[in-house]
């Protein structure tokens, strides 16, 4: 696994620190966000996740790539990071359900990646400085460090990016429930994992997978009985259009239930801000804790913006009193709402899954429940 | 939820002798939990009959009751000390089942006691194997297929339907005892049948196979809120069919999905909650088998375990003082992660790196044990390794174990190995397969050949192939340069592998030159349980290296404060056990109160030395000579390292000492100059003849005719041992010239770089056990035992008395001179340990080691004096008189002169043997010799020898008899002084037996007692049981047997021991233990025994002193 067969790579912060490696995936350039995960498993969820759309994914799990890639588990049609930051790539992978390596896949999708970056310094430098533009640069793209640095400097930055457009489905789509028919959500597709259909229509839930540009009267005439915020990627800040939506949904009492940047819309609807956080949260090691039980729940998490509030805080809303509801005892993050006066709650925190544990799957049994006391 | 408020004296049981499959883990967190409980203000007693722990030195806990761990002596702890709760979890099984016992006698309703962490029931629903299967269903998943037998004919009507191979799983036993996989049906009756003995219940799970499945653990924790948090995730790397105490592992899983990860994880909250433990850890395991994915639940601990003190060592999370936490009423978020000092600990640890175990075995010790790696443990100790990748791992893990291979190439290989039979030789799982892999891919072989023959999962495999192939382009390159160099050294390759590989290099120091002059050096990353989310606030590091430039170290710069670093004992082994890691964590804790840093580097996850609260730093690194000088250098990059302390981590460190001086670090204690003078017999018989002092004579050779030489100069019999050894290890008593010439033939390694000595053997002797402190001007003697066997037993497996019981005022001042003349002529600069003979009033000196001994422990809690703090401080440059006005040590007085009414201590060495099976299924030898072979001790202590020494054998072998029958057959020159103690067993109402010749001469002296046939006697035509069946069916309550002749199969004494050790009764080996069996016994049948705490004892001794 030497550089010598790969040929050489750089990443490129835009504060200037250059981190050296072998070519990785697909050759070329990229830029995006970087930012570090650290799930132990779960690469290939990770990075069909869309709400990891324009990062640069730093894997702080040394070796990756050991189980290859497999048909089942990806979380959307395509692989969403736009570069891939790994210390130890598979050469065989292991794994009775691979078909091919990660690397084959990486290349396949063109992917560009960098590997034998040593990652723990990588992440040590964006705990400390914040998430921050990269570039991963291979191949013919390797220039000077000024010129890849200017580069990286030349590239948008996440605050401010309005990006659940360019992940959205374009048509809508409608996946049938498992057995009995019990509900219909209309499910605002964000950036929206495949697992999440997949654990309502297990339910009895018949989900509606809704592009992001859905008008409230196109949602409406579907009469849902429940609406759906998925997950997704950039500013919160820059969703006008889906807070708007959520608005008239509030208004209308159907029942609701947003995760991650859905909690966010669901927050800027009560009327709570956002802000960017340092260098986020990303990983399936998370713990959340429900103010109304005082039990943790062991999440997976992928945020890099968070709504302002304190745990168990309790505010007026334009839809009557609510609550910051969960929190995350790491830092007091809020990680979940809860409206008292309207149908609608959501939680900052991936109760899919995929990758990560399972602890928080029952959140849509809650959704279930409040469908069925509506009904 | 806070602190329960209703509970305010906790009783913490510990788990005793060091034994196989039960070790120093349970020290670590026994340790841990008696810390937290203290902390938490709450009243701690202890009983633990283990002297050489932590956790039963006098600070850890209010009482400290050194007694046995059965539920007699616990009761009485119980009756003695009314605690309100008895937290039983963090003692391994022996703790467990103790709790269980004290359970069914009614003793914890008695007395109004509190179970806490598990409950009976949690522990019976985890334990009985029946009971779990059917929770395991209860929520859903899978189970191996199996059934329950209490006979034979069950077992085998069960095998009809499974179908063989099977697996064979006795109930209750810990460490996999008795455990075995049958392939044929005469494996199955030997297996069944045993494993209905070993099972307290008489119980055995027969099961379906699942040999060659993937092998996972969970170790997972729960609060009484029921928040539960998986901390660490095993993957073995040896398949299912090795234990998982003997298998290679690794943590976190390498080779599962996120998918599979989680439905584990999922199953194994499930378990944990329908199992019903309310607080604290489990471990959990699972099969997973390769070709589909099912996933089967194997089996679950409902306590700490070995596992555990694993998991938390890798990722930092203290699962044990976490449990005591959760025990009194804390939930996981109320409870503060120590190393991030911010983040609670209700978390999932993730890590950035990669750890590797490997076991380490001693099947050197126990010839015709059957070396062959199943589901019964037989390892005794193992060392643990951090890296940034399974390589890097892998290659520091191979280098810790301590073997002759100390990483691929660094041995050659098997003469005449081909593809094939290195293949055929990995079907049969056996120690340092690992090895095999690599030399079959060499050979040719491919990946997957090696996974079919292995059933290793191909991903390890292919590392390893990696390894290889990056170790074939250091062989091959024309230059070595820094980029292929860093390579090397980023895939693991130690500057020994690279040496063997390129020999023009000067061998490692030439290497490490070369390294050196190109910049290639480790950085140090921390263990910080988060993956560097969060700033570490606690300096757990380990080394790595990295490629990419930008790579950064991770050792914060220190203040003014001079460091001292103090190196560990490795992996634990026979002859190298928790004593010395026991000397290390003292030394840590007295250079912190003197105002040093105190710098742990050790590689042995089971150990408190490994903690990250012991030491101000840790670093988990190999004590090999390269890792050792990158720790020292990163040391004095980050400050001024005032020491490197060699001297108390047994004979690893030691080893290293002269290296480390002549490369310039500043080894503090006794010079390395005057460490091998002591090792070297010319040199220290020099010594010896200027103070007067006489010693056995002796010769040293490197040939046959040169030892025969020196044999018949001086006299058969003749100890022969190699030189440099701990332990005894290879050691022998040779009574002819045909024995020595097979002692020589078998000793392969003969050559003048290791010639073999030669020793007059000293028959008859009393063997004396001294350690001392020397500044270089006073002595100070911390005790002096004797030995209950005579010389020529292992000190290491002999029992022993402090203060000696038979010694004169004359004599314990020849031992105070000679100790002295020799700390004075060696250049002594802290500890000294001299073992002694005495034969017909003359004082033979046997052997000195300037070092920390295995009894420095003992002797420390027999005699109220912490000597391995007070050497410590000597070597860092305090004197004695300074020691002695400091409090430190005593102000007057020392280990020589005991007061005249001072308790009895009595340590007892713990034996293996029943652990191990020849192929054919027969028990080995139990004969002690000069070799040691014990894994661990107990101490029994009391106001006389006899209850002192009934304590001991109590603590080691569970009791001794009351009543009953003893079987005696002794070798002629034992049977003179046999005669008074059989007749007085005989008096106190026991039924003897005896073999023909031993009989005739009991007779004549008026001892009543049976004949039995010998083993190797005809059936005389009556259908009379021989000896051996007698003691097979349960019919003898003790045995006394001397040797006659060499050890052997087909000796008498080797079937009757054999015997004894597979009933599990007491089996005394020698005159003098026979002597103190009764002495014992009398004590018991006087039923007078007490407990008394060491608390008190010691404050007893410190008033009179």
């Amino acid at each position: 696994m030497s550089t010598g067969t790969r040929g050489p790579a750089a990443l490129v912060l835009e504060d200037g620190r250059v981190f050296r490696g072998a070519a990785y995936g697909a050759r070329g350039r990229t830029l995006g966000e970087a930012v570090f995960c650290t799930g132990m498993t779960g690469y290939q969820e990770t990075l069909t996740d869309p709400s990891y759309h324009r990062q640069i994914v730093v894997q702080t799990a040394p070796q990756i790539g050991n189980t290859g890639w497999n048909d089942e588990d990806d979380e959307s049609a395509r692989i969403w990071v736009s570069g891939y930051v790994v210390r130890d790539p598979a050469r065989t992978p292991s794994s009775w359900r691979a078909k091919r390596t990660l690397d084959d896949e990486l290349v396949r999708q063109g992917v560009v990646g960098i590997s034998e970056v040593d990652t723990r310094t990588l992440t040590r430098h964006l705990r400390e400085q914040g998430a921050m533009r990269a570039g991963v640069f291979s191949g013919d793209a390797l220039g000077s460090d000024e010129q890849m640095v200017a580069e990286v400097l030349a590239s948008p930055p996440m605050k401010g990016a309005d990006l659940a457009g360019e992940v959205s489905t374009d048509k809508p789509y409608v996946v049938a429930a498992h057995g009995e028919t019990r509900f219909r959500v209309a499910a605002l597709d964000l950036g929206i994992k495949s697992n999440t259909p997949r654990l309502m229509t297990q339910r009895g839930i018949e989900v509606h997978v809704l592009p992001s540009s859905t008008s409230a009267e196109e949602l409406l005439a579907l009469e849902p009985d429940g609406v759906f915020l998925s997950n997704g990627p950039g500013d919160p800040a820059t969703t006008a259009h889906a807070t708007a939506l959520t608005k008239t949904v509030l208004e209308q009492r159907i029942p609701l239930f947003g995760i991650c940047f859905g909690n966010q819309i669901l927050g800027r609807a009560l009327g709570l801000g956002t802000y960017k956080m340092r260098y986020g949260h990303r990983g399936i090691n998370i713990p959340v804790i429900d103010v109304a039980t005082g039990r943790v729940a062991i999440t997976a998490q992928n945020h890099g913006f968070a709504l302002e509030g304190e745990p168990g805080q309790r505010f007026d809303s334009p839809y009557g009193a609510a609550q910051i509801s969960h929190y995350c005892p790491n830092d007091d993050t809020v990680e979940g709402v809860r409206a008292f006066d309207v149908p609608a709650f959501s939680v900052q925190y991936h109760p899919e899954a995929a990758a990560g544990p399972h602890d928080a799957a029952p959140l849509f049994d809650e959704f279930v429940d409040l469908m069925e006391k509506k009904a | 939820m806070p602190k329960r408020t209703d509970i305010q004296h906790v009783l913490v049981i510990g788990s005793g002798p060091i034994v196989i499959g039960q070790a120093a883990e349970f020290d670590y967190s026994g340790t841990q939990a008696c810390r937290v409980l203290r902390s938490e203000g709450l009243r701690v007693s202890l009983v633990n009959s283990n002297p050489a722990t932590i956790m039963t030195d006098p600070e850890f806990a209010d009482a400290t009751y050194i007694e046995p761990v059965t539920p007699d002596f616990v009761e009485k702890v119980i009756a003695a000390e009314r605690p309100d709760a008895i937290l039983a979890t963090l003692g391994g099984q022996t703790a467990l089942n103790c709790a269980v016992a004290l359970h069914e006698r009614g003793v914890l309703e008695k007395y109004g006691v509190e179970l806490i962490g598990a409950d009976i029931d949690a522990i019976q629903r985890g334990e009985d194997r029946q009971k779990f299967k059917d929770i395991v269903r209860t929520i859903g998943a899978e189970v191996p297929r199996s059934r329950v037998c209490h006979d034979m004919d069950e077992v085998r009507s069960t095998v009809e339907e499974l179908g063989l191979p099977v697996v064979i799983r006795p109930s209750f036993t810990m460490g996999g005892l008795g455990s075995g996989m049958a392939h044929t049906p005469e494996d199955l009756e030997r297996l069944a049948s045993t494993g209905l003995t070993e099972s307290p219940v008489t119980e055995v799970l027969i099961e379906e196979s699942v040999l060659g499945w993937k092998e996972y653990e969970l170790e997972l924790m729960r609060d009484k809120h029921d928040n539960v948090v998986v901390v660490c995730s095993i993957e073995n790397v040896d398949a299912m069919g090795v234990h998982t105490g003997d298998s290679v592992t690794v943590a976190p899983t390498m080779t599962l999905t996120d998918r599979e990860f989680q439905v584990m994880r999922d199953v194994g909250i499930a378990v944990l909650r329908e199992v019903g433990v309310d607080t604290g850890g489990c471990n959990i395991q699972f099969a997973f088998n390769p070709a589909d994915g099912r996933m089967v639940v194997i089996e679950m601990n409902p306590r700490v375990s070995r596992s555990s003190a694993l998991a938390s060592k890798a990722t930092g999370f203290p699962i044990a003082k976490i449990a005591a936490k959760l025990a009194i009423g804390y939930t996981l978020d109320e409870i503060r992660n120590d190393i991030t000092g911010e983040t609670p600990a209700a978390f999932e640890p993730t890590l950035d790196y990669v750890v590797v175990k490997v076991p380490r075995f001693a099947f050197e010790k126990f010839p015709g044990a059957d070396p062959t790696l199943t589901t019964t443990m037989k390892s005794v100790g193992e060392a643990m390794s951090f890296g940034r990748s399974f390589p890097e791992a892998l290659g520091k893990a191979m280098r810790s174990i301590e073997t002759k291979a100390t990483g691929f190439w660094t041995l050659p290989d098997p003469e005449g190995a081909t593809v094939e039979s290195t293949l055929d030789s990995l079907r049969t799982p056996h120690e340092g397969r690992l090895y095999e892999v690599e030399l079959a891919l060499r050979l040719g072989a491919t990946v997957e050949q090696v996974h079919e023959a292995s059933g290793i999962d191909p991903w390890f495999i292919d590392q390893i192939a990696l390894i290889g192939e990056v170790g074939a382009e250091v062989r091959d390159a024309p230059v070595l340069d820094g980029d292929l160099l860093r390579r090397a050294k980023r895939t693991g390759l130690s500057d020994r592998q690279i040496a063997a590989l390129r020999p023009e290099l000067a061998g490692e120091d030439g290497v490490r030159a070369l390294r050196h002059r190109l910049g290639v050096r480790p950085v140090f990353k921390t263990v910080d349980t988060c993956a560097a989310e969060f700033a570490a606030k606690t300096p757990y590091h380990y080394s790595a290296y990295e490629t990419d430039p930008a790579a950064v170290s991770e050792v914060a710069a220190q203040g003014d404060k001079p460091k001292v670093l103090i190196l560990g004992s490795g992996p634990n082994r026979i002859g190298q056990g928790i004593e010395f890691d026991y000397s290390c964590v003292h030394a840590a804790i007295a250079l912190r109160e003197a105002g040093f840093e105190a710098v742990m580097v050790n590689c042995n996850p089971e150990t408190v030395s490994t903690d990250y609260d012991t030491s101000d730093r840790l670093y988990f690194e190999p004590l090999s000579f390269e890792d050792v000088l990158e720790v020292v250098h990163a040391e004095q990059q980050s400050g001024t390292v005032a020491g490197v302390i060699v001297q108390l981590g047994g004979q690893t460190p030691l080893g290293l000492a002269q290296r480390l001086a002549d490369a310039g670090v500043p080894v503090v204690g006794t010079p390395p100059e005057a460490i091998d003078l002591a090792e070297d017999r010319g040199a220290f018989g020099e010594v010896l003849t200027e103070a007067g002092l006489p010693a056995p004579k002796y010769g040293t050779a490197t040939s046959f005719e040169g030892a025969k030489r020196i044999a018949d100069e001086i006299g058969y019999p003749v100890l022969v041992r190699p030189s440099y050894v701990l332990g005894g290890r290879g050691m022998e008593i040779v009574y002819d010239e045909e024995s020595l010439a097979g002692y020589i033939r078998r000793a392969t390694e003969v050559t003048p770089e290791h010639p073999v000595l030669v020793d007059r053997f000293l028959d008859d002797a009393i063997e004396i056990d001294v350690d001392a402190l020397f500044d270089g001007e006073d002595l100070y003697l911390g005790g002096v035992m004797e030995h209950i066997e005579e010389a020529g037993i292992h000190s290491g497996d002999s029992s022993c008395a402090l203060p000696p019981i038979t010694l004169g005022a004359q004599d314990l001042d020849a031992v105070r001179r000679s100790t002295e003349a020799i700390a004075r002529g060696v250049g002594v600069r802290g500890l000294l340990n001299v073992q002694y003979a005495l034969k017909d009033d003359v004082l033979y000196v046997l052997e000195a080691n300037p070092r920390a001994s295995r009894t420095v422990p003992f002797v420390s809690k027999a005699t109220a004096v912490p000597l391995a703090k007070a050497a410590a401080l000597v070597m860092t440059g305090s004197t004695i008189k300074d020691l002695r006005a400091s409090g430190v040590l005593p102000a007057e007085g020392d280990g020589g002169r005991m007061p005249a009414d001072s308790p009895v201590a009595v340590k007892e060495a713990v034996l293996p043997f029943h652990r191990f099976r020849t192929p054919e299924g027969h028990g080995v030898d139990s004969l002690l010799g000069p070799e040691m072979k014990s894994t661990g001790e107990v101490m029994g202590v009391d106001t006389s020898f006899g209850k002192a020494f009934a304590k001991s054998q109590s603590g080691a072998y569970g009791s001794l008899p009351t009543s009953g029958r003893v079987f005696v057959s002794v070798a002629n020159r034992d049977k003179r002084s046999l005669v008074f103690p059989v007749k007085r067993l005989a008096d106190l109402g026991f039924e003897i037996l005896a073999t023909s010749g031993t009989a005739e001469v009991l007779r004549r002296n008026g001892v009543a007692c049976s004949v039995v046939r010998k083993h190797s006697e005809p059936d005389p035509g009556t259908g009379e049981p021989n000896i051996v069946d007698v003691i097979l069916a349960g019919e003898v309550n003790m045995v006394i047997n001397t040797p006659y002749g060499n050890s052997g199969p087909r000796v008498d004494g080797y079937e009757i021991r054999t015997a004894a050790v597979s009933r599990d009764i007491p089996c005394v080996t020698t005159v003098q233990g026979a002597a103190a069996a009764v002495h014992g016994i009398e004590a018991l049948i006087r039923g007078d025994i007490g407990v008394r705490s060491l608390q008190d004892l010691q404050a007893a001794l410190k008033a009179t002193s």
